[in-house]
């Protein structure tokens, strides 16, 4: 039982990033510019926000130096595949190389720990928090495991993590800005023709994947973790591409697929070193790259079609 | 008279090097159909884009009911109450009809309110002027006739009083057609102004006030319809007389070449396209398949050609049997004698981004005269690409230009000729002149009959009734999947219609 509640708890934690990086993609992606720089924005973002907390020792000031970082790192994106109409992949690579490169240098040349930031603590953190009445219910069987154990106890950004999954489906699919975007990225001629600006759209679009990118930037050295170490996103942003993919580009799929990848995760650690019956023990190297055989195999056909936003990846031109 | 609902002076337009618009002035009428005819890349939709603030014009004026404007985007021209179906609809295709039509007119942040109130203007819409459309229903799985009508409706929805349709019959079946025309009419009684494009003489004849034509760029002529002639016009539109007919003498059929039996196709999802359907081409003369579009017709020809497999049923090509059923191989058959100008010239006949003279050996490219051991031999392409270039009056004749570059009728006589330069003794076309404007069908439907007359056997489907009763020396009629009559070449348009319609044979014959 408390292996079971600890894997949950885990698989939440290690969720939160992937489903902030996958929604940031989402918003992006439904809007028809394709972004494999999840990952460079997500370590930019954790740098920035890590630098920030521990110079000014506010945890607030991190989570909005990460989100302003993310946010030009999407422009500079934008840039490049709204208004220059260049290859989205290319540009995509480009700042996953220039977030790895200049973080470490940064890194270094401003605190010299050979590309860390120096350890938060106290405000520079998000503590964990305890929801109301937890304490009280911690020994009801069952629901009180549940609520103390493992709803309550998490830090701030997990909440708004799992609160964005509602709040995307709501823009999404409730209001003017989620009907144009959708629409954008299915056919940017109708939107032009509609009287809509089509850039002006997909750079609104490019700023909530920064924002949200910078938020999982920003759990992962600023609440997860209590600084930034060299690469700490690890491959996260490609894991949350999978996700969306899996997850056909809809909102609480996507949630879903996230807390997938991230139980894999969880458990990979959890059993790390453990001897299987009839098996023996299992490398650690193969219980790491579980999540990634998975997602190969679900992407290889267990999913059925995926249908990407039908302009994806275009750059919208209208004279040739 | 009235002020002019818009007037546009002196307006020019360039991609790059191609001057799309050259100096135009146009006039149009309030309350009238103004019709405006043209080849294809006479610059027409250029035109109307500028006007519907798509594109911006190099230099020029526009003026809406006599006020000077500028327009500088679709939301300018949707103010002064401009409204535009595209050639291309631009609709979003996985949103229902509502949501289209809601999308950039939403009154404000939250959709609710939109969409309650776009409802029920619908249903107005619907009342006044018969376009019936179910708002929830999605649009790819609409017909493209309906889809046509949410553009409609798009428009008027955004209180258009001036309606321009850039080739709006171009995807419809003739009772589609009239059932828009009798939309138009109706929206010209109500007051508004309409603008229709289109490169089919005989609809400017039927439903417009005033004509405009249009040739390379310019304006040539405005015209009052009920002063002209198609004739005049068809001349105004490519410079020269053209024949509208085609002459041609009589058939001499010989042997069997192609003999279809009981042949049965499905399509993808599993329904019946083509049911049990059986016919016999001999050399030496023309059969035409008419039907409404969807009827059967580009199943049956891609199930002959190999690019389809049949459920049931067998192909004789010179008395030996094709495979239909397992693996019949285009190439294979293309080396039997049976070439097949497919219907979509832009997904199954041409690699756009290749150069013409690639293009021009598509499929023939095993062939030895176009090799040098295991290697192309680029000088042998390039002189039989420019010999067919010659031949076939390609323009423009540059056979190292990108496919895309070439128009849609030129892009056309590179297949044609491709297929009909290899001297096959069977073949089959699709669609010979879908997009293909005045002088380039003349030029093909001759071509056609000089094949014929060579002794060869040729299956034609077009869903242009004209040109199935202008080339064909007979002609099968085609309803949900099976041939419910065959006629002659002397087959009237009110008969074949009705055969066409599903009418029953007796009926028809009655
Ligand atoms: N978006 C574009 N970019 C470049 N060239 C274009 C574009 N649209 C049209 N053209 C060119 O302009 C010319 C006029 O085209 P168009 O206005 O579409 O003619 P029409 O509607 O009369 O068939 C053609 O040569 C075409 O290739
Ligand atoms: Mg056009």
């Amino acid at each position: 039982m408390d292996v079971l509640v600890q894997l949950i708890d885990a698989t939440i934690r290690v969720s939160v990033p992937l489903l902030l990086a996958c929604l940031a993609g989402l918003y992006s992606e439904r809007a028809g510019i394709f972004d494999i720089g999840l990952e460079g924005k997500m370590l930019a973002g954790a740098f920035a926000g890590a630098s920030a907390a521990a110079v000014t020792g506010s945890a607030w000031v991190g989570l909005g130096a990460a989100i302003l970082t993310a946010v030009c790192f999407a422009l500079v994106h934008g840039f490049a595949s709204i208004t220059h109409r260049g290859n989205q992949i290319v540009s995509g690579v480009a700042i996953n190389f220039i977030a790895a490169g200049s973080t470490i240098i940064l890194g270094q040349a401003w605190f010299k720990q050979g590309g860390r930031t120096p350890s938060l603590s106290g405000g520079g953190r998000f503590e964990a928090i305890t929801l109301p009445g937890a304490e009280a219910v911690k020994d009801v069987p069952i629901l009180g495991t549940i609520y103390s154990d493992i709803l309550s106890g998490h830090s701030l950004l997990v909440y708004v993590a799992f609160l964005m999954v509602p709040f995307t489906w709501w823009v999404l699919f409730r209001t003017r800005f989620g009907l144009r975007l959708r629409a954008v990225g299915e056919n940017p001629a109708a939107v032009d023709t509609a009287g809509i600006s089509v850039a002006w759209l997909r750079y609104r679009a490019v700023i909530c994947t920064g924002i949200l990118t910078g938020i999982a930037g920003a759990y992962l050295s600023v609440a997860q973790n209590a600084g930034f170490v060299k690469d700490m996103t690890a491959g996260k942003g490609f894991i949350a591409l999978a996700a969306l993919i899996f997850a056909k580009w809809k909102p609480v799929p996507a949630m879903f697929a996230c807390l997938l990848f991230g139980f894999l995760e969880a458990a990979s650690i959890r059993f790390q070193g453990m001897a299987w019956p009839m098996i023996g023990k299992v490398p650690v190297q193969l219980m790491q790259a579980l999540p990634y055989i998975l997602t190969v195999i679900l992407l290889a056909g267990f999913i059925g079609k995926a249908i990407p936003p039908r302009a994806g990846g275009v750059p919208y031109v209208k004279e040739r | 008279m009235a002020e002019a609902a818009i007037e546009l002076i002196g307006i020019n337009k360039s991609f790059g090097a191609v001057r799309a618009n050259r100096d135009i002035n146009l006039e149009i009428a309030p309350g009238t159909i103004h019709g405006i005819i043209g080849e294809n890349g006479a610059g027409k939709s250029t035109l109307m884009s500028i006007l519907y603030g798509f594109y911006q014009a190099d230099s020029g004026e526009i003026r809406v009911g006599g006020k000077p404007i500028t327009i500088k985007t679709p939301n300018d021209a949707i103010a002064v109450g401009i409204g535009m179906v595209h050639q291309h609809f631009m609709l979003v295709e996985n949103f229902t009809v509502l949501e289209n039509v809601i999308l950039g007119a939403e009154s404000e942040a939250l959709l609710k309110k939109s969409i309650v109130k776009a409802r029920s203007e619908l249903q107005r819409l619907e009342r006044e002027y018969g376009l019936e459309v179910d708002p929830d229903a999605v649009i790819e799985e609409l017909p493209v006739g309906l889809q046509q009508r949410v553009e409609i409706l798009k428009a008027l929805y955004r209180g258009a009083e001036i309606l321009i349709l850039d080739e709006p019959t171009g995807v419809l079946t003739p009772p589609e057609a009239d059932h828009l025309f009798r939309i138009l009419k109706q929206l010209k009684e109500q007051g508004k102004t309409i603008v229709l494009i289109t490169h089919k003489l005989r609809e400017i004849m039927a439903i417009t006030d005033t004509v405009s034509v249009m040739r390379q760029g310019t304006m040539v002529a405005t015209r009052e319809t009920a002063k002209t002639t198609v004739g005049e016009l068809a001349e105004l539109m490519v410079g020269r007389r053209v024949l509208l007919r085609v002459e041609k003498g009589e058939a001499k059929p010989g042997a069997i070449k192609l003999s279809v039996k009981n042949l049965t196709v499905r399509d993808s999802r599993g329904v019946t396209m083509v049911n049990d359907v059986s016919f016999d081409i001999r050399g030496g003369e023309i059969v035409g398949i008419a039907g409404v579009a969807g009827n059967g017709q580009s199943e049956l020809i891609e199930a002959i050609s190999g690019i389809r497999r049949a459920v049931s049923g067998s192909v004789m090509l010179d008395g030996k049997p094709i495979d239909v059923i397992g693996i019949a191989d285009p190439g294979e058959l293309r080396d039997r004698g049976l070439a097949h100008v497919p219907e979509d010239r832009h997904h199954v006949g041409l690699v756009l981004a290749f150069e013409e003279n690639e293009n021009s050996i598509l499929g023939y490219h095993d062939d030895p005269k176009y090799l040098n051991g295991p290697l192309l031999n680029i000088d042998a392409i390039r002189n039989d690409a420019r010999d067919k270039i010659e031949k076939y009056d390609i323009r423009p004749g540059d056979c190292r230009l990108k496919t895309a570059n070439f128009s849609g009728g030129n892009q056309q006589k590179i297949v044609l000729a491709r297929e009909m330069e290899q001297d096959p003794g069977v073949l089959i076309v699709g669609q010979p002149t879908r997009g293909v404007d005045v002088g380039a069908i003349e030029f093909i439907h001759k071509r056609l009959i000089a094949m014929r007359d060579q002794g060869k056997a040729v299956l034609l489907v077009s869903v242009e009734l004209d040109e199935i009763r202008s080339l064909s020396d007979r002609i099968l009629v085609m309803f949900d999947g099976r041939v419910v009559g065959e006629r002659g070449s002397d087959a009237t348009e009110g008969e074949l219609g009705l055969l066409m319609a599903g009418v029953e044979r007796k009926e028809a014959a009655e």
